[in-house]
């Protein structure tokens, strides 16, 4: 089997008996992008495929020792192009790691200089809105990969990667996870450093693994968690083994299944998907419940004033005076701003940045924002309330498969829906992951979506190991 | 609420951002639906809820004023589109 194919467990396993080594598992990822990303184009700055740096080697010893990992392109790498996919941030190199590079690297994991396509600053559920242009998804090539990062998830899928990193501020590592039919994981706020991740929105965003099985997703997790003094929010508790939740059985255990995610809108054939998979849950001797999650509704009208608001404040920093693009034309300092805000972000960003000043301007602010912070308050109160009873909750990660290219992009607030079943997992701080679960008749993958209670992630692991150990979805490639 | 394209220019100015009419215009549309949808925000009685603007227990994260190494100023300009000396250069401000 080619090695490119293989997970990062079974690789360490053949380091570790000497069958294979670092160097031939780098160059067999770079091979098969170069045969693939022409037409997945996971990729940005694909012309780095030949550079070998000491990052890509791997120095460090530890325990991803030899393996490369696929860096999204808004997570800072010391001197290699960090742009979000945008025109704005053209050119930016870093002068730092994130910390989750930096431990990536302390681990020995391989970092590839090339980064994963994205939508602009991870504005979008589709990576259409990338400055490079689209990815497509590996099970067909005229679908979306999903988004912000489904740059990462195609290249994990199509074995362009054997890891990656995305970020996930509203559902983009679990949504495109589910698009591609792979293990996406969003960690509870605070759990992975936030240094070195060009903000989002700050009170959402977490950094997260995307991975070819849940192994793999819990030795990522096992790395980059942790307390880190760069990050003021990052959260001073011990991080367990991850790995060590792998196997347990899931006897007993009280899954709860929320209405409000089985309504109107969601997809019959993706319904039937789960239902099927909420089935095996049980036959695994789970036990389930019909609950409620009664502000449900009000999720995404709260997190496009939220995260709006939240991005027009980072994104003031884009203003042509440090880093990236200027457009200077009158020699104004107002008309600098200006004028290099107009050319350097693109159709999404420009309305997210109006939508949240305006969320916050004078005026509206008690109207918009403040009581978006109020209702964030109920939908954390229905989480409570249910995790006061059952383990994990169990949902769709998505209410549609992979959609179209060019299917929604006219249309915002039909993009944003895409996001209805990923969104509250956010704004209530929760740890959610998405494995794959089936497949729809025309061939595209669907997601299940498990969430636990805060720093509760080995619950997530030992839900989904359980459930991909007894199913064969996860050993799916897709034929580019 | 309705949007004009007043409110959106005003809003455009607060967030310096130059628009073209062609998305003025469109923005304004967008803005208006997107608003609509975020609308039904109102029919929630939020009497007596407390705002949430994150959700961690924490507040004032503090750290011991120690002398450690910053970034040198080399590396903290070397992204700059345009620099003298040691600062980054911006257009003239002051008349």
């Amino acid at each position: 089997m080619e090695l490119y194919k293989l997970t990062a467990h079974q690789l360490l396993e053949k380091l570790e008996t000497k069958e294979t080594s670092s160097e031939e598992i780098v160059s067999a990822v770079d091979k098969r992008i170069k045969e693939v990303d022409s037409k997945v184009k996971a990729y940005v700055r694909v012309d780095k495929t030949n550079e070998r740096t000491q990052e890509r080697e791997g120095r460090g010893t530890g325990l991803l020792k030899g393996i490369p990992v696929s860096i999204k392109d808004n997570i800072c790498t010391d001197g290699y192009n960090t742009e979000c996919c945008s025109k704005i941030l053209q050119g930016f190199k870093p002068p730092y790691d994130a910390t989750v590079i930096r431990k990536l690297k302390e681990t020995g994991a391989s970092i590839l200089p090339l980064k994963t396509n994205m939508d602009e600053f991870a504005f979008g559920s589709s990576t259409e809105n990338s400055f490079f242009g689209p990815t497509h998804n590996p099970w067909n090539l005229e679908c979306v990969p999903g988004g912000s990062s489904g740059g990462s998830a195609a290249a994990v899928a199509a074995d362009e990667a054997i890891l990656a990193l995305g970020s996930d501020t509203g559902g983009s590592i679990r949504q495109p996870a589910s698009f591609c039919g792979v293990v996406g994981l969003k960690p509870t706020y605070g759990r992975v450093s936030r240094y070195g991740l060009i903000a989002f929105a700050s009170s959402l965003d977490q950094i997260g693994p995307i991975a070819k099985d849940v192994k793999d997703s819990a030795l990522l997790m096992n790395v980059i968690s942790g307390y880190d003094p760069m990050d003021s929010t990052s959260v001073d508790t011990e991080v367990p083994d991850y790995t060590q939740s792998l196997g347990m059985d899931i006897k007993g255990l009280r899954l709860a299944i929320p209405r409000e995610y089985f309504i109107e809108g969601l997809d019959p054939e993706v319904k039937g998907i789960l239902e099927e998979a909420i089935n095996k849950l049980k036959t695994l001797g789970a036990e389930y419940k019909e609950v409620t999650l009664p502000h449900t509704e009000y999720a995404v009208p709260v997190y496009y004033i939220i995260a709006t608001a939240e991005a027009s404040s980072n994104l003031a920093r884009f203003d042509g005076v440090q880093y990236g693009l200027r457009v200077d034309k009158t020699g104004s300092l107002i008309d600098m701003y200006k004028n290099t805000r107009e050319e350097g972000f693109g159709e999404e960003a420009k309305r997210r940045i109006i939508l949240g000043t305006f969320a916050l301007s004078h005026g509206y602010y008690d109207a918009y924002y403040l009581r978006a912070l109020k209702v964030r308050t109920l939908i954390k109160q229905d989480f409570d309330s249910v995790f006061k009873e059952f383990d994990c909750i169990v949902t769709p990660t998505s209410p549609t498969p992979a959609f179209r290219i060019g299917e929604k992009i006219a249309d915002p607030l039909k993009m944003y829906l895409s996001d209805i079943y990923t969104i509250s997992a956010n704004l209530a701080g929760i740890p959610a992951m998405s494995i794959p679960c089936g497949f729809t008749k025309k061939g595209l993958p669907a997601g299940l979506q498990i969430l636990a209670k805060p720093f509760n992630e080995e619950m997530l692991f030992r839900v989904s190991y359980a459930f991909e150990q007894s199913t064969q979805w996860h050993k799916m490639k897709p034929k580019i | 609420m309705a949007i004009t394209k007043e409110t959106v220019e005003y809003v455009a100015h607060l967030a310096r951002m130059e628009l073209k009419p062609k998305e003025l215009e469109k923005l304004s549309r967008q803005l208006q639906d997107i608003l609509d949808f975020i609308d039904k925000l109102k029919k929630i009685n939020i009497e007596n809820i407390a705002p949430t603007s994150h959700i961690l227990p924490i507040n004032n994260v503090l750290r011991e004023d120690n002398l450690k190494e910053s970034l040198p100023c080399e590396k903290a300009l070397m992204n700059a589109p345009s620099r003298e000396g040691n600062f980054f250069a911006v257009p003239k401000v002051i008349e």
